[in-house]
């Protein structure tokens, strides 16, 4: 794959800031710029195809229908699931959980029974838990992170002796960049009839996943992490548990039949689609999908991991900073520091005055901060478009906001 | 940047004047800005005329929010209670001297809203006891 060209197709990467500076975007974690294509495929079908989805009998409601399903199949096929009733078009990551907790959760979870998940969870994997175990007295567990920042997997297999219920965990943390054995955790989980709750927002984007092969019962990502537009995201559930779970929100779409006397449901996906979708987002989706796809996600993922590792290499002889996290071939493209006596906002603020976009703060991951000791970080993060020329950037930057502080 | 991270605000930053702990103290209030887990402490001593003959921070922070919390303990020293429920927004910009975004704008504001729960939480507490 060549990066320059790749670039070329985000035309933000073009944009001077702050007098002159090239745009260094190293924030992609929080969200991904957009290539042309995608913009041009929602821009498409608003000024070629607009109409509402399901029902309609005119050639623009069945054009639009037609997208948004093919969308829903090109999507399902990226991420190695056969059967696209069960991928199920929500707002983002954060909501596909939430659905699973409110619906499932409520439903089949009941007093004193444990959820299992872990400590490097961005808090949209805990919050939605806590709720939960508040109102239906539940437990709740934290797999413990060793001291390199990857997941304990032999106290995983000591609290798998309280015959959890869920385990929830994150394929790849959002703070230390680490690559959780999904496949592995899933299969013990089941082995004690646990289900398990994949949060994908930072893997689906950045390497090769198949939901199919690696067995789990739900997976959530959003769009916006992936080249695709912002407010749609994906929950996928196994079908056997999507039929069992009661709807999450009321309204159009969702029923079958509505009487005076009640409802009945629609099948799946559309049960849990109540109301007008995003619809030209998920076209948007469709296309980003097709896009990671032309450049193939192997090679995605293989120009991240040689990026990781020279950015590693050149960050560690910067005196007083100390990444966090597993070495480089644990890690994902997210690379988190902290610099002696210098707070993350300040080094956040200095680096944007070179044109520099980072994450400085918590990163939702508030509890991993605080089993870290620290009040929060800055985090790099990587994407397709990033090159090493990014990172000898990042890396004058820090250097001079050592010198401030000197 | 310059700017920003100009020599007073690095060395009031490096060097606070007015960090630590008093022995004794008359007010006292303590908050965080949870958007970055800054957090701040404020401790007043003062006469009995109620100016402030004391004033000590503690916690930690970025360097706009440390800086500003120094400078602006140094210059409430001597001043009435009364007058420092009248310090604004305005004030602590001034003491800095830097135009700041909004998101940095709460970094330096932490330490007047510290100051200003430490001050009314003790006129609350003088109201029980009256």
């Amino acid at each position: 794959m060549t990066i320059s060209k790749i670039k070329e197709d985000f035309p933000i990467l073009e944009r001077k800031i702050h007098n002159g500076m090239r745009l260094v975007y190293l924030d992609s974690a929080a969200t991904s710029q957009k290539p042309r294509s995608i913009v041009q495929a929602m821009d498409n079908f608003y000024n070629q195809n607009n109409a509402n989805v399901h029902r309609g009998i005119h050639l623009l409601a069945e054009e639009a229908t037609q997208k948004y399903e093919l969308a829903r199949n090109k999507i399902a096929n990226f991420v190695g699931v056969r059967d696209s009733s069960q991928i199920i078009f929500t707002r983002n990551t954060t909501e596909s959980i939430n659905i699973i907790a409110r619906t499932w959760g409520r439903k089949f979870l009941d007093e004193g029974d444990v959820i299992l998940t872990t400590e490097m969870e961005h808090h949209s994997n805990m919050v939605p838990w806590f709720s939960l175990a508040e109102e239906k007295n539940l437990s709740i567990k934290f797999i413990q992170i060793t001291n390199e920042g990857k997941l304990d997997l032999k106290h995983y297999q000591s609290l798998l002796k309280l015959n959890p219920k869920v385990v929830a965990f994150t394929h790849m943390s959002n703070v230390l960049g680490t690559i959780n054995p999904a496949k592995q955790i899933i299969e013990s989980a089941h082995k004690t009839g646990a289900i398990t709750v994949v949060d994908g927002a930072q893997s689906a984007p950045h390497f090769s996943v198949r939901i199919d092969d690696l067995d789990a019962d739900f997976y959530a990502f959003s769009a916006h992490k992936m080249c695709g537009p912002t407010g749609i995201g994906i929950l996928f559930g196994k079908k056997d548990l999507l039929e069992k779970m009661p709807p999450f929100l009321g309204g159009g779409d969702m029923i079958r039949k509505v009487t005076f006397n009640g409802f009945s449901t629609n099948s799946i996906p559309y049960k849990f689609e109540a109301g007008t979708p995003a619809i030209a987002q998920a076209v948007g989706f469709g296309a980003a999908v097709d896009y990671l796809s032309s450049i193939g996600m192997e090679n995605i993922f293989a120009h991240e991991q040689a990026l990781i590792s020279y950015a590693m290499e050149s960050l560690s002889d910067i005196p007083g900073l100390k990444i966090i996290g597993p070495s480089a071939e644990y890690r994902g493209g997210i690379i988190s520091f902290v610099i002696d006596q210098i707070h993350p906002h300040d080094v956040a603020q200095i680096l944007d005055e070179f044109g520099i976009a980072v994450r400085a703060g918590h990163h939702c991951a508030m509890p991993l901060h605080e089993k870290l000791h620290l009040a929060a970080s800055t985090r790099a993060s990587l994407y397709l478009y990033n090159t090493r020329d990014d990172i000898d950037e990042l890396k004058k930057g820090l250097l001079h906001v050592c010198k401030v502080f000197e | 940047m310059d700017d920003l991270y100009r020599e007073i605000i690095i060395d009031h930053y490096k060097n606070p004047q007015h960090k630590g702990r008093l022995d004794e103290s008359d007010f006292s209030f303590e908050d965080e800005n949870p958007l970055c887990g800054d957090r701040l402490q404020i401790e007043l001593r003062v006469d009995e005329n109620q100016n402030v003959l004391d004033a000590k921070f503690d916690g930690h922070g970025c360097a706009i929010s440390i800086s500003a919390a120094d400078l602006l303990l140094d210059s409430i020293i001597g001043k009435s209670i009364e007058d420092l429920k009248k310090l604004q927004k305005k004030d602590i910009l001034d003491l800095l001297g830097i135009e700041l975004s909004p998101v940095r704008l709460k970094c330096a504001l932490l330490s007047l809203k510290v100051l200003k729960a430490a001050v009314y939480e003790l006129q609350e507490a003088n109201d029980d006891l009256t």
